[in-house]
């Protein structure tokens, strides 16, 4: 076992790193395992994601995770919404006016109403339109936090030949599996634990439905289960790792947008595609999550993102919520103290 | 592609990934077009206007493949002086019977073939008992064209006759295939595609330029289409053109090329390869009529090649006539070739419904199809139905098409009465695809044996077990049966070992028994090693080799990183393995490969014989420079060069002098039903589809300049979401797929919705002379109007997964679509029809059908409506 907070004795929070936030290279071995395999999560690569859904159904397939709801959301083609405790797997569809490196999209819209024209084409919104024609469209974007018509900022420049820009981006979200996750700090009854893999799980037969990990989550992710109370989320198929399998929803993927393996494996995988992706043209690609320095210490699941991570919904500098805890507890006892010393100064007062 | 066959996309995906450019061409933008290079929506129903262009541009530019189509296609050959293009017809060839709608092909003829003889007996059909074609005498059969024929061409092309056609090596004789082709296409331009398809031209002519650079000696580039491009009523035209495109840019026969059918569910392939289909015998051998044939050997005189693999048909049949009656077949009694059933007309789906509408088809057994919502016009597929003295659905779910006689549309507008309908539906629950063990073959014609997961729960059983322990019982239902006509059931090989608690067969006897067994038995490993003498039987003669050493060749999973990029020994192919058909056309004509990085097979001198890293497709030792015997006859007479050894004179055909019905070189034809008028030729529509009986619940909607057209001013098409599967019977049910497409949607450009009033997530009725049908709207940027003919034009889109049974629910949007055929093969237009929407939900009841009738009122739509040549 290499260097560890545990190893030297030192469980107490710190500022340069440690358990609860900055970068930890270590992370099952901070909890506690020892001889444990390495790192492993996921690298998404949304450039190659292709909206197949695979990953949602592989994903409820082997967990038996229960139908989720059915709802038309009009959401572009995205009709599960979000990460919940029913989808540990979700494909964001955002379908924006913006162009998608060299791509040619050839669609042409026009004003409403008008023949084709290309005029003010630029500043048309789909929703919008359809919205003033009566009812009140439904929130778009709600869960997912993107609006799938072009927000106005990212509105592009009519193409030379006068036809508007079109991409539909689809991305796959899942748990993060946080280097400092705030679900399994706050979790008073030791359901949510780190496992030999690094990977954060519920287990299903202590948790007590308590909720303290739904607000924690600075993703979101974890939730509830309606009429159930427990908490659930991704597993990254803790049972398929023990058994040398890949998670599920890799494993069905078709394009290989979800990748999975050691972490420090799939960082360098993920430097060389956006390297790869700026050559050829598709200056948006950026990571997301990968970072340990970040304010979770760098995520289990990572991303390839094209564009802002608000756009997919996610948030854009997510902080470990337990983060400031221990100056917290320090603030806290520091007014305790002052308070104790307040009170005694008080009956020393009345002695007086 | 990526929205259809996800799983196949990954391969599209690779390729990107290494360089590849991709095109994607569809009305839509959908998750494909998300994914490509670029995206090029055009018009539905105007593809051979698009690649038609795309050849004349090959052409005029002179980017065609010079040396490749000088030594392996038809290009040269000089066409009789008495054809007549379409250019001289103003929209239709030589040879048009207009009382009959039908060609004689006969002018199409290569000169110096004797066509007649030959190629007159193959053509030889039925009348027709459902179309247009009112007739029935014997003398017609002669003279009908053989409607549908055109599924016995999946293996090779029709026969030629015999005879040398001449032929002009600079290619510059005006009579030659080449000179013809260019003439034929020249007013496809790209001001053309602009108009017809409403493609701009900067986009058509960035495409022509991707393609044609990545075409030749060096590069190849592969076409790709799901089976919406043949639902069209010149459907098999679409496929000539691109085949005509593929052969001219040297894209056939070479890695990475070639056209690539997507097939609309698994094993679509195997189900002609053995068929499904009513004109099929296993491995594309044609059904014999019931008025020629009527002996083996004329027959087979008539209907197998003169030159090439198809020469040895004699072989191939008599094999499986062993394989279906065993000991019973002997030479003496033909071997058993009266058994065979008869065609006496067209049996297509389409047809067989026309038939129980009118009370001649009285069974009907629907096993994994769900007609109700898959098919063209539900309604009249239902009618058919409920016009039977049974009905039997295997299916996984109760499907829409065995519940139709209590909750089906019909009883609620009104129609039909459950009380009244006299048909005796039996539902048997059928086991899944992880229930049973089987295999699947790919578009790429290759075997993948599947075992079983898991027992069908239940009552459930695998088609085998049905179709096995069926015959059994009416066997023995049978036995002991002096009557004729039931010695062809009773002498059927019918013996498969079976396992289990539910007596389920043994998959892989099946298996054996297609693949074939010499006279001791053992199992055979090449179909060159079938024999007309009756000492050799075969269930399928291009399946013969998937058995080799008595091995499940299909079951093979060897990784494809422990072998060579082929990957041979993973699953089987047919013919004998081999992953590219046609491929020695990889090689120039000398036997070297066009080019190293495109080698594929190629002439080994040393060796003496053709060798490479796919199974060459070519006779082993024919050397390059060979010349057969004038007399030379099957395999013996092909060149060292013809390349293409299934066609009867081993060329690729880019004008097909026989085997079609609606011409030797395809023409832009407008849809069925379509808000223009076509733009190319005074010839509006395909002038020999077929339209059936004129019929109350068909009725064809006006065309462009017809008054009323403008009543059903957007066009429409139909389509499938990667989240279900075709007409939903196995993905309704699924909680985890229909949530993630709960309903029936219809997707609208947000200029439509404005236009017609409709609101995104709100309700749209779409109406057709047919059916009025309500879906949500999704207001979309994928849609996009287009231009066509100086106009603005909105298309419709509609998923087609939908009924009224299941866990996700909506009307089925194939209740629009009338039915109309291609010629060739039968196939329904599907993917492209004139529609309306408008706000709002559709009318329950009675009032339903009244909005349908005001708009045909509207539109003044007759019986003849729509029935012009």
């Amino acid at each position: 076992m290499t260097d560890t907070a545990a190893q030297t004795g030192d469980t107490g929070p710190s500022t340069t790193g440690g358990l609860l936030h900055g970068a930890q290279p270590d992370v099952a071995g901070a909890a506690g395992h020892r001889d444990h395999p390495q790192r492993v999560g996921f690298f998404t690569d949304t450039s190659i994601c292709i909206g197949c859904k695979a990953c949602e159904v592989a994903c409820k397939e082997w967990n038996a995770v229960p139908e989720d709801g059915l709802e038309l959301t009009g959401m572009s083609y995205d009709n599960s919404q979000g990460l919940s405790a029913s989808t540990w797997r979700h494909v964001a569809f955002i379908e924006q006016r913006k162009p998608l490196g060299s791509q040619e999209p050839g669609v042409a819209h026009g004003p409403v109403g008008g023949a084709g024209g290309t005029e003010g084409m630029g500043d048309f919104d789909v929703f919008a339109a359809a919205g003033r024609l009566g009812a009140t469209v439904p929130d778009p974007g709600a869960p997912a936090g993107a609006e799938p018509g072009a927000p106005a900022g990212e509105i592009s420049p009519l193409a030379p030949d006068g036809r508007a820009e079109l991409r539909w981006l689809m991305a796959s979200d899942v748990c993060k599996h946080c280097t400092h996750a705030a679900c399994l700090d706050v979790c008073p009854t030791g359901s949510l634990f780190r496992t030999e893999f690094g990977t954060v799980v519920v287990q299903e037969d202590i948790c007590n439905g308590c909720g303290y990990c739904v607000p924690a989550c600075p993703y979101g992710v974890i939730d509830q289960r309606e009429g159930d109370g427990r908490a659930w989320k991704c597993t990254l198929c803790y049972d398929r790792l023990g058994a040398g399998m890949e998670p599920a929803c890799a494993k069905a993927c078709p394009t290989d947008s979800i990748q999975f393996g050691p972490l420090d494996e799939l960082r360098e995988r993920a430097a060389a595609r956006v390297a790869q992706l700026h050559a050829a043209g598709v200056p948006d690609a950026r990571l997301y999550g990968e970072d340990p320095d970040d304010g979770v210490g760098g995520d289990g699941a990572f991303f390839l993102l094209l564009d802002e991570p608000e756009t997919y919904g996610l948030p854009p500098d997510p902080v470990v919520t337990t983060r400031d805890l221990p100056s917290m507890w320090r603030h806290a006892a520091v007014a305790a103290a002052a308070m104790a010393a307040g009170v005694a100064a008080c009956f020393a007062g009345r002695r007086r | 592609m990526a929205e259809c066959h996800p799983v196949g996309f990954q391969w599209v995906m690779e390729a990107k990934a290494r360089g590849a450019k991709v095109i994607h061409v569809d009305p839509r933008f959908t998750r494909t077009s998300a994914l490509a290079d670029v995206h090029v929506p055009l018009r539905a129903g105007s593809d051979i206007a698009f690649l038609g262009a795309i050849v004349n541009h090959v052409l005029s530019e002179e980017k065609y493949f010079r040396d490749y189509l000088l030594a392996y296609t038809n290009a040269p050959v000089i066409l009789r002086e008495d054809f007549r293009d379409t250019e001289d017809l103003d929209g239709v060839f030589s040879g048009l019977n207009a009382e009959h709608r039908t060609y004689d092909a006969s002018t199409w003829q290569y000169e110096g073939m004797q066509a007649q003889a030959a190629s007159g007996h193959r053509e030889q059909s039925y009348p027709d008992t459902g179309g247009e074609h009112e007739a029935s005498s014997d003398e017609s059969v002669d003279e009908l064209s053989g409607e549908a024929r055109g599924e016995s061409h999946g293996s090779g092309g029709a026969d030629l006759g015999r005879g040398k056609p001449r032929r002009d090596e600079t290619l510059s004789d005006p009579r030659c295939v080449f000179q013809v082709l260019k003439r034929h296409f020249a007013r496809y331009t790209p001001e053309l595609v602009e108009e017809v398809c409403g493609v701009p031209r900067d986009t058509f002519l960035e495409v022509c330029e991707l393609i044609t650079e990545n075409s030749g000696r060096d590069r190849t580039t592969a076409l790709a289409y799901a089976v919406g491009w043949t639902q069209h009523t010149v459907g098999v035209q679409y496929i000539r053109t691109a085949a005509i495109l593929q052969t001219l840019l040297g894209n056939i026969g070479r890695p990475g090329g070639g056209i690539l059918a997507l097939r609309g569910h698994a094993s679509i392939q195997g189900s002609t390869d053995i068929p499904t289909l009513f004109n099929l015998l296993p491995g594309y051998i044609p059904m014999p009529h019931a008025h020629t044939g009527t002996d083996l050997d004329t027959f087979v005189d008539a209907e197998a090649g003169k030159r090439g693999y198809w020469g040895n048909m004699r072989d191939y049949l008599v094999s499986l006539l062993k394989a279906y009656w065993g000991e019973a077949a002997t030479e003496e009694n033909d071997f058993c070739f009266d058994y065979l059933p008869r065609l006496t007309g067209s049996h297509d789906t389409y047809t067989t419904v026309q038939n129980q509408m009118d009370g001649v088809c009285k069974g009907y057994f629907l096993m994994g199809e769900n007609p109700s919502v898959g098919s063209a016009n539900g309604r009249m597929q239902r009618l058919g139905m409920a016009n039977l003295d049974w009905l039997v659905v295997r299916d996984l779910s109760l499907i829409e098409s065995a519940t139709w006689w209590k909750d089906g549309p019909e009883i609620e507008s009104g129609e039909l009465r459950t009380e009244d309908i006299r048909t005796e539906v039996f539902f048997l629950p059928a086991a899944s695809h992880t229930e049973k063990d089987g295999s699947f073959t790919n578009t790429q014609r290759m075997l993948q044996w599947r075992h079983k997961a898991v027992e069908p729960s239940g009552d459930a059983r695998s088609d085998l077990w049905f179709m096995y322990h069926l015959g059994r019982i009416i066997r023995k239902k049978l036995a002991g049966s002096t009557d004729e006509r039931d010695r062809p059931v009773l002498d059927l090989t019918w013996d498969y070992p079976v396992h289990g608690d539910s007596a389920e067969p043994e998959a892989e006897a099946v298996l054996a028994e297609i693949n074939g067994f010499d006279a001791e038995g053992g199992p055979l490993s090449s179909y060159t090693q079938l024999k007309g003498d009756g000492s050799t039987a075969c269930g399928c003669w291009i399946y013969c080799g998937v058995y080799a050493d008595g091995v499940n060749q299909a079951a093979r999973r060897k990784p494809g990183e422990q072998q060579n990029w082929v990957a041979p020994e993973w699953g089987w192919a047919w013919p004998a393995n081999r992953r590219i058909l046609y491929n020695r056309a990889s090689a120039d004509p000398g036997g070297r490969p066009w080019s190293e990085r495109k080698a594929l097979v190629w002439w080994d001198e040393e060796k003496g014989q053709w060798t490479g890293h796919d199974v060459p497709d070519f006779p082993k030792k024919r050397r390059p420079d060979h010349v057969p015997a004038e007399s030379a006859e099957g395999p013996d007479a092909l060149s060292g060069t013809d390349a293409f050894v299934m066609q009867a004179d081993g060329k690729a055909w880019l004008y097909v002098p026989t085997g079609l019905l609606d011409g030797p070189l395809p023409a832009h034809y407008e849809p069925q039903e379509t808000p223009f008028t076509n733009p190319l030729y005074r010839q509006q529509r395909n002038p020999v589809r077929v339209l059936g009986k004129p019929h109350p619940v068909n009725r064809y909607q006006p065309s462009g300049a017809e008054p009323g057209s403008e009543v059903f001013p957007y066009v429409a098409t139909t389509y499938r979401l990667t989240e279900h599967h075709t007409a939903g019977g196995m993905s309704r049910w699924q909680p985890y797929l229909s949530e993630l497409q709960p309903e029936f949607f219809c997707e609208v450009s947000p200029e439509l919705a404005a236009e017609r009033g409709l609101e995104h997530m709100g309700w749209a009725t779409v109406v057709s002379a047919r059916a009025a049908i309500e879906a949500r709207v999704m207001v979309t940027d994928r849609m996009s109007p287009i231009t066509v003919q100086g106009r603005t034009l909105h298309q419709v889109g509609l998923p087609y997964h939908w009924g009224s049974n299941g866990y996700s629910r909506g009307d089925s949007a194939n209740e629009l679509l009338h039915v109309s055929l291609d010629p060739n093969v039968h196939i329904q237009e599907t993917k492209a029809l004139a529609c309306d929407i408008r706000p709002g939900r559709r009318p329950r009841g009675p009032e339903l059908l009244d909005l349908v009738r005001e708009y045909r009122v509207r539109s003044g739509i007759t019986e003849h409506t729509g029935r012009d040549m």
